[in-house]
């Protein structure tokens, strides 16, 4: 049962996203998005089969309902007529195909060579169900990476705004 | 007696997927009466209000309405104008609907019908609230795409308002139950209720011990701050007036339905409701105790199937309380202007509800 909906989930995610970027029907920006969304939702699917219920209600939550809302309302209020006519282009493909080909020989390599050397050294943290052991091993065993990201995450907000206000004072 | 030897044999996987379908059936099968008769309530409330009398022709006090309702929505024509992005149309209105829908999944409407197995709950996740938040957020895709689809100006406006105010008020509503899940110490909504009934978990072994309980352990005493901005937010959440601004008909004529006609018309207004019916449930789960009564030992789980029963009139009476505020509300306030809006959901409750937060902390902080 886990491992027919581990599938269903895995061909959904990878379907779906393969439309965001390579849509052969529709170059509609708006649709790319609701692909994007689709792919989220089925990625949340995934962590909740890994027993990860708080990683996929955040899924949802953060990336699905407001990300992506935000999203959709920039593709609309800019109306891209242009970008639904553009065709795929053969370098596009090419890039994409190289990027997706060194993203499996990572993942390849981690998974035959690595696993091995690095699991024997290093107990991995128990972040299965509730919500708590996810909270204490952010904030204890990864308190520093977790500030580095939030500061790297208002450094953009800051970029954001200096860019946007082109005469400052 | 054969009956129950038939149920005896099942595994327990057989057995919990048996009640669960049975579960999900009665959820829906109750929900779908109160979004109809929330229509005629709606209808006769505002009558009442504005000194008129209100549909009363069909059956006694205009009781079949929504029958009647019904039939006109499915015979009326269902016509698709040649302008519209034909994909996103039929896909809109049930976008709206299904989320309302998956939220009924985590709300606890019962405590059980006297055997402690079956808990008058779809699904218990322990991250109920954060699902119910993700669900809900959701939902605002069937409007932006309803209004994106009509490909005309007084929808696609309606569709934009729409998506902002619902981001905007998200973070408020988000924001504002964090304190309640603070006291509380737990993502999940029955254990909310437990709380609320006095029965709070022993920090080393994890089994409940009731403490003294009373009206005033309902949380919308010991917050009411994040009662109000959960209400208010809950109210925007929804679309309904003074916060209606996506459909505002003197503006844009309808918003965001305006190109629909017969049922997909008639699924908009039935994916509203169905909001505002499962905000009035999360709002009686966080803040009013729930299927609790804090009288007659009411407020433990059910030892019979009479008691089961009486813990989901209650849930559904607390629930038609808010209904009738809800539907109060729209025939008493005026609609806000954009700008006020905005100020009042990223100036005034954001704010706010941080500021609760910090200072539920230190009270904690203060009591530990």
């Amino acid at each position: 049962m886990q491992d027919v909906l581990f599938y269903c989930f895995a061909a959904l995610t990878i379907l779906c996203g393969f439309m965001v970027v390579a849509n052969p029907w529709s170059r509609n920006p708006v649709t790319s998005a609701m692909f994007l969304v689709l792919t989220i939702v089925s990625l949340a699917g995934l962590f909740t089969l890994l027993h990860a219920f708080f990683l996929a209600a955040v899924q949802v939550l953060v990336y699905a309902g407001a990300v992506m809302v935000l999203f959709l309302f920039v593709i609309m209020l800019l109306d891209l007529k242009e970008e639904a006519r553009r065709k795929i282009r053969g370098f596009g493909m090419i890039s994409g195909g190289i990027a997706v080909a060194a993203v499996f020989g990572i993942i390849f390599k981690t998974l035959v060579f690595d696993t091995p050397r690095l699991s024997a050294g290093l107990s991995a943290p128990n972040l299965e169900g509730v919500t708590k052991p996810l909270g204490e091993t952010l904030f204890t065993r990864y308190l520093l990476p977790f500030e580095i990201l939030s500061v790297l995450l208002l450094v953009a907000m800051v970029g954001v705004i200096l860019l946007s206000k082109r005469d400052l004072r | 007696m054969n009956r129950m030897e038939w149920l005896a044999n099942l595994t327990p996987t057989q057995q919990f997927v048996l009640f669960s379908v049975v579960k999900i059936i009665f959820a829906v099968a109750i929900l779908m009466p109160i979004i109809a008769y929330a229509v005629l309530v709606e209808r006769r409330l505002c009558a009442f209000i504005q000194d008129r009398v209100g549909p009363n022709r069909v059956g006694p006090f205009g009781l079949l309405q929504p029958l009647a309702d019904g039939a006109k929505a499915i015979l009326k024509e269902d016509f698709t104008p040649e302008h519209v992005r034909k994909v996103y149309y039929w896909l809109a209105p049930a976008l709206c609907m299904i989320p309302a829908l998956l939220t009924l999944a985590v709300i606890p409407f019962g405590s059980n019908l006297g055997n402690s197995n079956n808990r008058m709950v779809i699904a218990d996740l322990n991250v109920g609230i954060l699902y119910t938040f993700g669900i809900v957020s959701l939902g605002v895709y069937g409007i932006v795409l309803a209004g994106y689809a009509a490909n005309s100006k007084y929808s696609f406006l309606g569709g934009i308002r729409s998506s902002a105010q619902m981001i905007s008020y998200e973070i408020a509503m988000g924001m504002s139950v964090i304190p309640v899940f603070m006291l509380v110490g737990s993502l999940n909504l029955s254990a909310v209720i437990d709380y609320q009934a006095g029965r709070i978990p022993d920090p080393e072994t994890g089994r409940l011990i009731q403490h003294s309980s009373g009206l005033l352990s309902w949380l919308v005493f010991k917050q009411p701050l994040a009662f109000l901005i959960f209400l208010v937010a809950a109210f925007a959440e929804t679309n309904r007036l003074p916060f209606d601004l996506p459909e505002s008909e003197q503006e844009l004529v309808g918003g965001y339905n305006t190109e629909y006609s017969s049922m997909k018309f008639a699924l908009f207004f039935m994916g509203e409701y169905a909001n505002v019916i499962l905000s009035s449930a999360m709002m009686v789960t966080l803040f009013f105790g729930g299927w609790t009564l804090p009288v007659f030992g009411l407020e433990q789980p059910a030892d019979s199937l009479g008691k089961g029963l009486l813990h989901i009139g209650i849930f559904l009476g607390k629930m038609a309380a808010f209904l009738i505020l809800f539907i109060w509300v729209r025939w008493m306030l005026p609609r806000f202007r954009y700008d006020q809006l905005m100020d009042l959901g990223w100036r005034r409750f954001i704010p706010l509800a941080l500021a609760n937060i910090v200072v539920t902390a230190i009270l904690l902080w203060v009591r530990a």
